[in-house]
């Protein structure tokens, strides 16, 4: 899982050619059991800058440029690993740590009464020579931007909502990446050097984004110097993403937010949330969490199964947004237009949506196809049921506009739906079938004989019953025998006026 | 059968002059086509002509333009002879299959006009598309009470393009599309009926008013319409009947924001719309100065509908059952409207001798008044109706209690063009009825429940009304034999006649009644002295008994019920609980041919076997009602197949009751109801 950080702030660090890649697993930051990464690294640099001398303007530029690095390296040191703060409550602070922050505020208190004080002494000398004044002026309101971010950056780093990292609690890993780090800090402070105007505009930026990064000021490093160097090949990668994101900066608006891009294979996985210890997958966190519990004991603690989200500190996460890893999509990060996706469900259908095939047919229309489960069942619910349709072929989804469209044109008929007529289509078969049997004879076969049945068993002398005897002639035979016996009469006309229906005889 | 006797007599005198030749020759088919003509009235007498020789056996095949059959299995050979019908009326075959229909339309094929399927069960619209193939002469489709047709069978109708008369109600699965197809395919519709048609909506009512320019009659009653398809049915040019009975989705706003009334609509019958009251009766009428007939009953039983009417309508008649009619409301109506000729207004609350007064002194025309259950009104009430409304011709008073037998002397002696009075439960005594019998065209008398009549009166109608055809005398317990012969001989058109629980009567009376050809409908329960001697001579001579009922008289046995298999070959309905019949008398009465509707409880003698076999046989059945006890000794097997014949079985639980309550006790019980 792939995370740029797309603040400002992060070119500087590029620029300086520094390699510090602030690398964070979204995974981890939120949810910590999910973590694959146990090298889940993050680069801190903190350096500590000795005083100089306010009035030596020559020094003072080498000065901005160490100050700059460390205020980059305090101000952008990552988020720390929340989660297993959560498992590991504060601990005590280490009032050396402490001291040495003192000291340094004091320190840089001193420097900027200094560098004012400069300022206001040699403002009678240089109003001869306006040119030399401003470029003064310039340098000395750069240091004390500088200097300020230190001030506040270390400041925050003594309030009591301090969190500590999982590094910073193990002082044999800290030590060992230490020295490593310290090393290559140092010598990319000593090759470097800015052009002065490529530090001006980096100063202004700085400046533009001060108080937009002020969330990331109240969560320094309580221990500045702690670093590690990420081993893993993916990171390489994303360093190489994260150069791509620079590209575009100038494109995302002041009000900043992070991006997080996943990977393809990321977003279509059925699981996001996997156990650490047997490797099984989740869709939910709570799900997980709930697995865990047969792991040990120790996740069964209300910490452990709390979700994670309302640890305390959390609700000043910065504006997360995601970015679509399909290139020249426009939910992409490098796309000009570039419009981000909100949440990763947005990602993971929008992926679905616009980059996937679409493999669910809809079983009713066979027609129309989704690559959203959600979206088949949402059409599902209305395809066919809610279709009217003219004999004309138009379809209305509502029926008074049906209506409407009927009563406007002549001949058009409404249509009935499919499933009725194909029934009529099957009827009007065995009726064609029933009719090309011959006559009346074969239509009425199956009811004579369920009706000559029932009576002969009982009655056999009533020849009326059977239909053969009755026709033309057959009445005849009754003539012939004479009155009018009216006994065997097969079937008598109801008198007129009987009842309401029978008028018509 | 008369006909056919002069027709013998006739031949006879023919048969002498030209012995060489067969007489019947002679007749030419126009002149049989002419006496045919004259046959209407009795189907029998059609029945003897056709009998008379082969020649006139065939003239009255090709005669007959309609025909009611009673069983659809003999259809192809009735049809087969009768190959001109044009008005087919199936309602007595309640099984019908698709494949019937299906022969029906290629034996009858475009002869047929009409054809009535509203009895009929099980067919679909598979032989509705048949009659639609074939049938394209067919102007008239009544579908009523198929609930399983579908919007396919309205389909169906559409296909049918000369089709103008359309009923279809309670067809309850059909939908605004299937009415859809009706109205865009049929432009020549005059007349729809989707009476309960619950699946129509204001979608179809409206595309039908849009389609359908020539509809002259519309009914929509029970169904969902709202104010929404008002309007375009307010504009159909032609429609002069409307129909919204029990629209509750009609309401006062409705009828006020119609921003014209109905061009031509002429009856409107809003009855049982509960949400209208009389801000929506002043908007109609007034909009709707053509109006006629308006129908409000039961829309109001508590406010008067008639209050504030403003303008001048030519109302003819107005029907307000149930209503709250106060005698202003009724006053403002008789200044509102030109010539009322109807007014109905059984059971509504509040009218008053004044109300009746007021309307009868001001439409002196006044044909019709229905004033039943109005408790309130007296002698005065008829005083001015007698003297004011000398045309009346129905009048019915059923339990008018405060009236008087002055007030029906009244009626006697100011009304003689009256032909119907409905006079039950009331104080009607020997006095009244003679001074009745001055009504001489008085067709049709109830006169149930009153207890005070005897023979006296009973002979005075007997001996004056020769056109009575419907005498009611239930539970006039004075009555007997004598008064009931009397009126036998009186009257020879009777046709029906109710004497239940009039105690005295025997087989005197039954005798005597069966000189009265053209009795259809009997009704003697309770009459415990009538025997099997009695019935057995209606059966054998009243030959048109369709209905008859003669629960509780014990004394009937498997004697009549012989007779009826061998004479009564109309009878459809009977109700022979309580008759000391067994199983013999019940396999009789399932040999007859067109018997359809039996209640059979507590038959002594009738065992399950005994029933098992008949209802095996019993081929017409369409409803039987039996005792819940003999239920687990029929099979489901039998009951099933009965069933798939179109049968339905009701099983009832009522216990078995040996005495009759005197009418006396019986008819004070049931005034204390109303009381309570």
């Amino acid at each position: 899982m792939k995370q740029i950080i797309g603040e400002p702030g992060i070119d500087l660090s590029s620029d300086s050619k520094m390699d510090l890649k602030l690398t964070r697993n979204s995974e981890s930051f939120h949810k910590p059991n999910s973590s694959n990464h146990n090298l889940n690294s993050f680069n801190q640099a903190s350096q500590y800058f000795p005083n100089l001398s306010p009035t030596n303007f020559l020094s003072r530029a080498e000065n901005l440029q160490q100050n700059l690095k460390t205020k980059s390296t305090n101000s952008f040191e990552p988020n720390l690993n929340s989660g297993m703060a959560t498992q590991n409550p504060p601990l005590d602070w280490d009032p050396h740590a402490m001291l040495s922050n003192l000291s340094f505020l004091e320190q840089k208190i001193h420097e900027v009464q200094s560098l004012v004080q400069s300022i206001i002494d040699q403002q009678a000398e240089f109003s001869s020579r306006p040119s030399e004044l401003a470029t003064r002026q310039q340098l000395a309101t750069a240091d004390l931007t500088c200097i300020i971010i230190q001030l506040i950056s270390t400041a925050g780093s003594l309030l009591p909502s301090i969190k500590n990292t999982l590094l910073s609690n193990n002082p044999a890993l800290r030590q060992l990446v230490n020295p490593d780090f310290n090393n290559n800090l140092k010598c990319e402070g000593l090759i470097r050097n800015f052009p002065e105007t490529a530090r001006n505009s980096e100063y202004e930026d700085l400046l533009r984004n001060l108080d937009n990064e002020a969330d990331w000021m109240k969560e320094p490093n309580p221990l500045p110097q702690s670093d590690i160097v990420d081993a893993n090949p993916i990171d390489e990668h994303d360093l190489k993403e994260s150069d791509d994101g620079d590209a575009e900066r100038e494109h995302l608006p002041p009000g900043s937010y992070i991006v997080l891009q996943l990977e393809k294979e990321e977003i279509l996985a059925p699981h996001t949330h996997f156990c650490v210890i047997c490797g099984k997958g989740f869709k939910r966190d709570a799900n997980l969490r709930m697995h865990m519990r047969g792991h040990g004991d120790e996740y069964k603690t209300p910490a452990a199964l709390a979700k994670p989200s309302k640890e305390p500190g959390s609700d000043v996460h910065p504006v997360t947004r995601y970015s679509c890893p399909f290139v020249g999509c426009k939910r992409n990060k490098e796309h000009k237009k570039f419009q981000p996706l909100k949440t990763i469900l947005c990602v993971k259908n929008h992926y679905k949506r616009s980059h996937c095939d679409k493999s669910y047919t809809c079983s009713r229309c066979h027609a129309k196809k989704f690559s959203v489960i959600a979206d088949l069942k949402t059409h599902e619910k209305h395809c066919g049921r809610d279709k009217w349709q003219c004999s004309c072929g138009t379809t209305f989804s509502r029926k008074d506009k049906l209506f409407g469209h009927v009563a406007l044109f002549q001949g058009h008929t409404p249509a009935l739906p499919m499933d009725e007529v194909k029934a009529s289509g099957s009827g009007q078969g065995n009726d064609d079938m029933t009719e090309d049997l011959g006559g009346y004879n074969g239509n009425f076969a199956s009811e004579e004989c369920l009706t000559s049945m029932d009576v002969k068993g009982i009655d056999e002398s009533r020849a009326y019953f059977s239909p053969m005897n009755f026709d033309g002639f057959g009445a005849l035979d009754e003539f012939g025998r004479g009155g009018f016996d009216l006994e065997d009469n097969p079937f008598a006309f109801i008198p007129s006026g009987f009842g309401q229906r029978s008028g018509d005889s | 059968m008369e006909m056919e006797t002069r027709m013998k007599k006739r031949i006879r005198v023919e048969a002498n002059t030209e012995p060489s030749e067969s007489p019947f020759e002679v007749l030419s088919e126009e002149i049989l086509f002419l006496i045919l003509d004259l046959l209407d009235s009795n189907p029998l007498d059609k029945k003897s002509f056709s009998l008379v020789s082969r020649s006139f056996f065939a003239v009255e095949a090709r005669h007959r333009r309609s025909l009611t059959p009673l069983r659809p299995e003999l259809l192809p050979f009735v049809l087969s002879r009768y190959n001109s019908i044009s008005h087919l009326n199936l309602t007595l075959c309640p099984y019908l299959s698709d494949a019937s229909l299906s022969s029906i339309a290629s034996l009858l094929g475009p002869s047929l006009r009409s054809i009535n399927l509203s009895g009929s069960r099980s067919y679909s619209h598979r032989g509705i598309e048949s009659l639609a193939n074939k049938c394209f002469n067919l102007e008239e489709i009544d579908v009523s009470n198929g609930v399983e047709l579908t919007d396919e069978a309205a389909a169906a109708i559409g296909r049918m393009s000369k089709v103008e008369r359309v009923r279809m109600g309670r067809c309850k699965k059909v939908t605004d599309l299937g009415i859809g197809c009706i109205a865009v395919c049929c432009p020549n519709l005059k007349l729809l009926c989707l009476k309960g048609c619950v699946g129509v909506t204001d979608l179809g009512v409206a595309l039908i008013a849009v389609k359908c320019r020539k509809l002259r009659s519309l009914d929509v009653s029970f169904t969902m319409i709202t104010k929404k398809c008002l309007p375009a049915i307010a504009q159909l040019p032609n429609l002069e009947e409307l129909c919204m009975t029990g629209c509750l989705g009609i309401n006062d706003k409705a009828l006020v924001t119609l921003k014209q009334g109905f061009k031509s609509l002429q009856a409107l019958d809003m009855s049982n719309c509960q949400n209208i009251s009389q801000a929506s009766v002043s908007s109609i009428l007034q909009k709707n100065p053509s109006l006629h007939h308006l129908n409000l009953s039961y829309c109001s039983p508590v406010n008067s509908m008639l209050s504030g009417l403003h303008g001048v309508f030519k109302l003819n008649s107005i029907k307000l059952d149930g209503c709250h009619v106060s005698t202003d409301g009724l006053k403002s109506l008789a200044n509102s409207c030109i010539s009322l000729k109807e007014l109905n207004l059984s059971k509504c609350s509040g009218v008053t001798d004044e109300g009746i007064s007021v309307i009868v002194a001001k439409h002196k025309d006044l044909v019709k008044l229905d004033a039943t259950c109005c408790r309130y009104i007296t002698d005065l009430s008829l005083a001015a109706i007698t003297s004011s409304c000398a045309s009346l011709v129905s009048l019915s008073m059923e339990s008018c209690t405060k009236v008087t037998c002055e007030g029906f002397r009244l009626i006697g002696r100011h009304c003689p063009k009256l032909e119907e009075l409905n006079l039950t439960d009331t104080d009607l005594d020997d006095e009244g009825l003679t001074s009745l019998s001055q009504c001489q065209n008085l067709t049709s008398l109830k006169i149930g429940i009153c207890l005070k009549i005897t023979d006296e009166g009973l002979i005075q109608i007997g001996r004056s009304c020769p056109h009575l055809q419907e005498l009611d005398l239930y539970r006039s317990i004075g009555i007997t034999d004598k008064g009931v012969s009397e009126i036998a001989r009186g009257c020879s058109n009777l046709e029906t006649i109710c004497m239940s629980y009039c105690t005295s009567i025997s087989d005197e009376s039954l005798k005597c009644l069966s000189n009265c050809a053209r009795l259809n409908t009997l009704e003697i329960r309770g009459c415990s002295l009538v025997s099997s001697v009695g019935i057995s001579a209606i059966a054998a001579r009243c030959c048109n008994l369709s209905k008859l009922d003669i629960k509780k008289c014990y004394e009937i046995n498997d004697a009549a019920m012989l007779s009826f298999a061998r004479f009564s070959h109309n009878l459809r309905q009977i109700n022979l609980s309580y008759c000391s019949v067994t199983d013999v008398g019940v396999s009789a009465l399932a040999s007859i041919s067109c018997l359809q509707v039996v209640t059979m409880l507590h038959l002594s003698g009738m065992s399950a076997d005994g029933l098992a076999a008949a209802l095996l046989m019993w081929g017409s059945l369409m409803k039987v009602k039996l005792h819940v006890s003999f239920k687990p000794f029929i099979s489901p097997v039998l009951i099933n197949r009965v069933e798939s014949r179109g049968c339905m079985f009701q099983w009832l639980n009522k216990p078995f009751q040996v005495q009759l309550e005197s009418s006396e006790v019986w008819k004070q019980q049931s005034h204390d109801i109303f009381v309570e």
